[in-house]
């Protein structure tokens, strides 16, 4: 049974209500490590967003009609690890075709995706949720555009943090992962809106 | 290097947490509860030490081209293990950590110790050297979970330890206390290190 929940209050909950970093702590290591700079995390968050979209939709046409009729479910891990390889290692070479600009500005963000957990979470919570297509394609978009919104927004903080005085223990990591609960505090204030599940 | 180095560097000076707060999102989802956060980072253990002893293992007969995705369905290999496991002797364990199992997968300490130490180490340190970083990354975790269910619940591994009176903090529940109480965690651990270079 797939959950009874219109594709665009899915949408709108995968943003802010179920951020997929601020509620589901996925995508944490990308999403410290390249918060530095807003243009490198904007360029992350958009690689990141095409590749769930992507990724979400493929991830599920392959459960339902290959690991589910050939009853191979147990080794979906495999299987979507290597689809999300696959669509990086592609998308890397289409986009290096069309528009070398844009390889260029993306260029060390694509590879760091296929070990983004988030794109894997997002797939495995399409299957223990059983969502249906429409509703997976649109989890992946939200979800992305989440993640990217939260990354941009914390990396706008952090430029103001550089300049601010903190304690010599908390410096880097500690006051960027404050930042981030404060972010996570924000977010739950748009709960009452829509609930996903 | 000894196993004594080893130890000490994974569990403190070199803790994966502490230094590049590497493959916490996995985990720090089900601090919640102790038992929970238990089984979770045994899984993270176990799959690191033994992905780790099988990528050494293997070493010389991977070109080095391929190691990557070679490695990638090593660690996935572990990881169906583990959740075929759980889900036979821990059901309900297995329902409440979700997908958070998979999802050991894509913790970057695992890749960063076949990488940056199997690759170039015996079988048995290799081994050695996983066991302990899941262990550096064990005791961290553990003390978050700590915090958040005796706090959040009131409960210890379930069970009831403050008195009845006493009203649960409801944030220790959600989500932003992991990051604040890690924040802590991290705060405590570096002011003794900065300490101790001093």
């Amino acid at each position: 049974m797939s959950p009874d929940i219109t594709p665009i209050a899915l949408f709108v909950a995968s943003i802010f209500t179920s951020n997929i970093l601020l509620a589901n702590f996925l995508g944490m290591c990308s999403f410290i490590s390249i918060s530095k700079d807003m243009t490198s995390a904007s360029g992350l968050g958009l690689a990141v967003t095409v590749v769930l979209t992507i990724t979400s939709a493929i991830n599920y046409l392959v459960l339902q009609y290959v690991l589910i009729p050939l009853d191979i479910v147990y080794l979906r891990f495999i299987v979507f690890i290597i689809v999300i390889a696959a669509v990086v290692q592609m998308l890397e070479m289409i986009i290096d075709r069309i528009s070398p600009a844009l390889y260029m500005a993306l260029g060390i963000f694509l590879p760091l995706i296929t070990v983004n957990c988030a794109i894997l979470g997002v797939a495995l919570f399409i299957e223990i949720r059983h969502y249906t297509f429409i509703q997976s394609v649109v989890y992946g978009l939200g979800s992305g555009l989440g993640w990217w919104l939260a990354i941009v927004l914390l990396s706008a903080i952090r430029k103001k943090i550089e300049k601010a005085p903190v304690p010599a223990g908390l410096k880097g990591p500690g006051i960027t992962l404050i930042t981030i609960g404060f972010m996570a505090m924000a977010f739950i204030g748009f709960s009452g809106m829509v609930a996903v599940q | 290097m000894g196993m004594k180095d080893i130890f000490k560097e994974n569990t403190w000076s070199n803790n994966p947490i502490f230094i590049q707060i590497l493959g916490i999102c996995s985990t720090l989802a089900v601090t919640n509860k102790l038992t929970n956060t238990l089984i979770m980072t045994i899984g993270v253990m176990a799959v690191t030490a033994f992905s780790s002893l099988t990528v050494s293992a293997l070493k010389s007969l991977i070109p080095h081209k391929v190691r990557m995705i070679t490695q990638t369905l090593i660690i996935a290999f572990y990881v169906i293990l583990v959740d075929i496991l759980l889900k036979a002797w821990f059901p309900e364990v297995s329902k409440s950590l979700g997908p958070y199992v998979g999802l050991i997968i894509t913790n970057c300490i695992i890749m960063g110790r076949a990488e940056a130490f199997a690759q170039s180490n015996t079988p048995l340190l290799s081994f050695w050297d996983g066991l302990t970083s899941g262990l550096g990354y064990m005791w961290v975790l553990m003390s978050i979970a700590f915090i958040r269910e005796l706090l959040g619940f009131g409960t210890l591994f379930d069970v009831r330890v403050l008195p009845e009176g006493f009203v649960p903090w409801t944030i220790m529940v959600m989500a932003p206390s992991a990051f604040f109480i890690l924040a802590m965690v991290l705060w405590i651990a570096k002011t003794f290190m900065n300490k101790e270079a001093a």
